[in-house]
């Protein structure tokens, strides 16, 4: 028996928020959703949730990939 | 200075404009319809000799002392109760009056013990004034008959004595109990020569209702009910107008000292908050400040396992700033950072956040009120335009119904609460929706028109309910909302779906349809209906969408922009609205300012001298996460203990046990400095310079009654912290903070310390345009120009309650303790709480075999803690309440990860969990 992994954080944030607006236009969803992440998250959660949804992370809400797609790509590994 | 005394006009004032002209003692006095003899007379400047009156009380007439003539009345009536009429002359002085007075006066110290040379009130003592004034010279009955001298002294409460045998039976207690407090402990038992006042059922102090708020030794006009302390330590000789530092009430007080002591703390008739009333933890729990276990010396260890050792000011400030600088080199500029407190002043948040932004060089700097009332400062700014309450506390007055959301104010803020009391006691309707059958739902002379009851995590289902009703019943306000608000249509077409109806949402909330719809109608058509609302809407996964449904509510119905309506957050803590108005959060500069906004950076870039980052930085619970990653190394912790008052306790202290430095400045080793490398003492509030704001925007005035017990001010401390670092910090003092911010904040543009001294406090905004305050906001537009309405979709809390966890607790405070209690705990308030306990509902404590008393487990998939069991059937089913006041307990071991979608505001309020016995009933 495997133990799955525990979400992380930003993963959970970004899912919770997608359902807040899953009632609207996809569209216009994703670029409040995008806004919202811009105005209140650190540069740094916004980069680790454009990386998990380049890499394809399981668990991503699909509104959350559409709004990954409306931010900056994370910064290159040093 | 000097002791303060407020003048006292015997009776209260009443309100109207002054247009009953009289003459007393041939004054002219013009005064409001309806004011008594008594108060004209001491507006003209002429005092009558009185016992039983007091202004903070109606006239009861019951010790006859004020006697006076009035031309064509008959005999001598009590001018207290008689009110003014047209023309009216009154004569206070006369041969007559001063005979009867001193035969009344003769009749009360023949049954008074005459020490007052060894009495504690003597210098303080009505009867000792009145029998001065009136001339009495002998008492011809003697001290040798029947009287009440040798009455019991009832010590029991651990901070006055009532002393029965120096009681007079004038009943300003029994009144000031329940006319000011509203509780109405106290009652005067038997007729005749054998009334005395009785507590509760005839009991102590202690074993009766009574909540120590000292509205009653407030009101004694002799030493029956005397401060223990005054006891102890003799009248005070000199007084200090400060503010208290407990909730965000914000009660001015006047602190009465001997030299440089404590003796006690009064609550100040001018104060715009409380209005000379005052709670059990502002009067009377302030032993804290001198508690042994303060520590006034700085400590450091390299390693948490290490012992603590005492080092200088330089030593510590010089180390601490080595280690930030070293952890800034190694993993980046954002790699540290700090946390505000709510319980310090304006001027100590402004350093911080301002080290924080231009000596941390990043925008990591968070505050408290992320853990209650952050989704309150986003969802009114969202829809309102600003991040603050609209009202006034005095607008409650004119409120016809009170919708009380998620909120317990006899608890939490006691003094409003009483003032919400009077109102309901005037006849205002009241809707109570909370989980719990608080207090107010049935209590003395206040019965609630509607409880809803609703399931904890259920707020917006009902919300959405309550507006649907106002729309497809045809109660929105169409002139308001088409003059003063945008999106409506939008939003009515969303409300009014068949989903949000109260019939469809009953399963949800558990809340009945007929209630709720009953309850929509009474909000709706009032004149003026008002929403108080508290931790219980924002610390929920959909808090900030319950804010923005409260709004619309309220724009719905019209219900916003004059007295007696509005949208009024009750605030947790002394200085949350402050903290925040200060610049605490990360993506917000002072004054609620977004730091993507270029010119408001440029504003203080300029005078900072430092690049400000344009984007924001990370909130508590994002500071844990990056702890855990690796990429967050240092946290500066200002007044707040995170590990116990933060949700998850197991994930912050292992965030906290991750970072190289943790920096703890605070009155006590609490529990977060068990994860620290420095520990900076910090000053309690009656050393502290500076101002709170509170929860109605009220800027008041902190004043020291003595200099900080440290060797200095914590703004001081953060100044040098800063110049260490290498950035140049510098005030001259507190005030110097304030002007700094007025001229970097518009809604403080007009605040100083001076214009505080003046006026005695003000609500911001306070600028050229409202030098005085303003106490309603969105009078004539709202602040973000059309009050917008919002959709606010129900979605469930993923926090489910399961086999193995089927209870839902819900978390909260108590009258008696503060927050984690690291101030309350160490006075005497332990005695009406000394350890939190876990209440649940009969039902759910029989089907798991749990008594009254036993000590049980409390589990969650986190966490598990012990604590015993309270048994009351003001639970629902299904739902247990504790408290965090005790670090023993730990309630925040089991609380989760949970949080608000838009501000990460813990989710406090719904956790599943298991109860089971562990022990015996005690």
């Amino acid at each position: 028996m495997t133990t799955a992994a525990p979400t992380p954080a930003h993963v959970r944030l970004a899912n919770g928020i997608a359902a807040q607006f899953r009632h609207r236009d996809p569209a216009t969803a994703a670029e409040e959703i995008a806004a919202h992440l811009r105005a209140f998250w650190d540069p740094r959660m916004r980069a680790l949730l454009v990386a998990d949804a380049e890499a394809g992370r399981p668990g991503l809400d699909p509104l959350v990939r559409a709004v990954a797609e409306l931010l900056p790509p994370p910064p290159p590994r040093p | 200075m000097s002791l303060i005394k407020e003048p006292d006009l015997g009776t209260p004032a009443r309100p109207g404009e002054p247009t009953v002209a009289v003459e007393i003692d041939g004054k002219e006095v013009l005064v409001p319809e309806g004011t008594s003899v008594m108060r004209a007379a001491a507006e003209a400047g002429i005092d009558i000799p009185r016992l039983c009156a007091t202004d903070s009380l109606e006239p009861f007439g019951s010790c006859r002392l004020c006697l006076v003539d009035i031309d064509g009345r008959k005999g001598t009536p009590a001018s207290c109760t008689t009110p003014v009429a047209p023309g009216m002359k009154v004569r206070t002085q006369t041969q007559k009056l001063a005979k009867l007075r001193r035969g009344v006066m003769e009749l009360y110290i023949s049954d008074h013990p005459l020490d007052c040379l060894t009495c504690p009130a003597n210098g303080d003592c009505e009867l000792q004034d009145m029998a001065g004034v009136v001339g009495l010279r002998e008492v011809r009955y003697g001290f040798d008959g029947e009287n009440h001298l040798t009455e019991p002294t009832d010590s029991s409460n651990p901070y006055f004595d009532f002393d029965a045998g120096k009681c007079i039976s004038c009943s300003r207690c029994v009144r000031a109990c329940g006319e000011v407090q509203g509780t109405f402990a106290l009652t005067i038992e038997g007729r005749g020569f054998a009334s005395k006042v009785a507590a509760g059922a005839g009991g102590s102090f202690m074993e009766s209702d009574c909540v120590s708020c000292g509205a009653c030794v407030q009101a004694c006009p002799t030493s029956t009910l005397q401060e223990k302390s005054v006891v102890e330590l003799g009248m005070p000789t000199r007084s200090v107008l400060t503010t208290c530092a407990y909730c965000g009430v914000g009660c001015s007080f006047k602190a009465e000292l001997r030299g440089d002591e404590v003796v006690r703390m009064v609550p100040y008739k001018d104060g715009g908050a409380n209005e000379g009333h005052s709670c059990v933890k502002g009067r009377f729990a302030f032993g804290y400040a001198s508690h042994p276990d303060r520590r006034l010396k700085p400590m450091l260890r390299e390693r948490i396992t290490d012992p603590w050792r005492e080092v200088e000011w330089e030593e510590a400030i010089g180390y601490t700033a080595r280690r930030l600088l070293e952890i800034q080199a190694a993993h980046g500029t954002g790699a540290i950072g700090g946390i505000t407190s709510s319980r310090c002043t304006n001027e100590e948040v402004y350093a911080v956040q301002k080290m924080v932004r231009a000596a941390f060089g990043n925008n990591n700097v968070d505050t408290c009120a992320r853990v209650c009332h952050s989704p309150t400062g986003y969802g009114l700014k969202q829809t309102y335009g600003t991040s603050a309450g609209t009202q006034d506390f005095k607008s409650v007055d004119k409120a016809d119904v009170i919708l009380l959301i998620g909120a317990n104010p006899t608890d939490a803020h006691p003094v409003f609460g009483s003032r919400m009391k009077r109102r309901l006691r005037q006849g205002a309707r009241l809707i109570v929706a909370d989980p719990r059958r608080i207090d107010l739902v049935r209590s003395p002379h206040i019965e609630a028109a509607h409880h809803l009851a609703l399931a904890p995590g259920t707020n917006v289902a009902l919300v959405n309910a309550l507006a649907h009703v106002v729309v497809t019943e045809g109660l929105v306000d169409r002139a308001f909302v088409n003059d003063r608000c945008e999106d409506f249509e939008t939003w009515e077409r969303f409300i009014a779906q068949p989903e949000h109806s109260p019939e469809a949402v009953a399963d949800i909330t558990g809340v009945p349809a007929d209630e709720l719809r009953a309850a929509a109608r009474l909000y709706a058509t009032a004149p003026n209906a008002a929403i108080y609302y508290g931790l219980g809407v924002t610390e929920h996964s959909q808090g900030s969408t319950m804010v923005m449904g409260m709004a619309n509510l309220a724009m719905a119905t019209g219900n916003i922009g004059r007295e007696g309506v509005g949208v009024n957050p009750l605030r947790g803590q002394n200085n949350v609205q402050g903290s925040c108005d200060m610049g605490s959060f990360p993506h917000e500069l002072p004054g609620y300012r977004h730091v993507s906004d270029d010119a408001v950076r440029s504003v203080f870039e300029t005078l900072w001298g430092r690049t400000i980052l344009a984007e924001p930085g990370l909130r508590i619970p994002n500071m844990f996460d990056a702890a855990l990653d690796g990429s967050f190394r240092a946290l500066f912790v200002h007044g707040e203990d995170i590990a116990q008052s933060d949700p998850n306790t197991r994930h912050v202290t292992a965030a906290l046990s991750a970072m190289e430095l943790v920096v703890v400045q605070d009155l006590f080793l609490n529990e977060t400095s068990k994860f620290a490398h420095v520990f900076l003492p910090g000053t309690s509030f009656l050393e502290k310079d500076g101002t709170f704001t509170n929860a109605e925007r009220r800027i008041n005035r902190v004043r020291p009654v003595m200099a900080p017990r440290t060797g200095k001010h914590e703004w001081q401390i953060v100044c040098e912290l800063a110049q260490a670092m290498g950035y140049p910090m510098k005030w001259d003092d507190a005030a110097q903070i304030m002007d700094e911010i007025a001229v970097t904040t518009p809604a403080f543009a007009g605040v100083s310390f001076d214009r505080l001294d003046r006026v005695g406090s003000v609500q911001w905004p306070c600028d050229d345009a409202a030098p005085e305050g303003t106490p309603l906001l969105h009078v004539d537009g709202f602040v973000r120009g059309k009050g917008r309405f919002v959709e606010t979709v129900y979605v469930p809390t993923e926090e489910r309650s399961t086999r193995k966890y089927p209870l839902i607790l819900t978390t909260g405070r108590i009258l008696s303790q503060y927050n984690v209690g690291a101030q309350t705990r160490r006075t005497g308030n332990v005695a009406w709480h000394p350890e939190d306990v876990l209440e649940l509902h009969p039902h759910d404590a029989e089907v798991r075999g749990i008594r009254d008393g036993d000590l049980v487990a409390l589990a969650s998939r986190v966490g598990e803690t012990s604590l015993r069991a309270r048994i009351d059937d003001r639970m629902p089913v299904g739902v247990v309440y504790t408290t965090f006041h005790h670090p023993a307990t730990g309630a925040n071991v089991v609380t989760t990860e949970h949080s608000d979608w838009a501000t990460n505001c813990p989710e406090y309020k719904v956790t599943a969990v298991q109860v089971t016995p562990v022990g015996a009933r005690r």
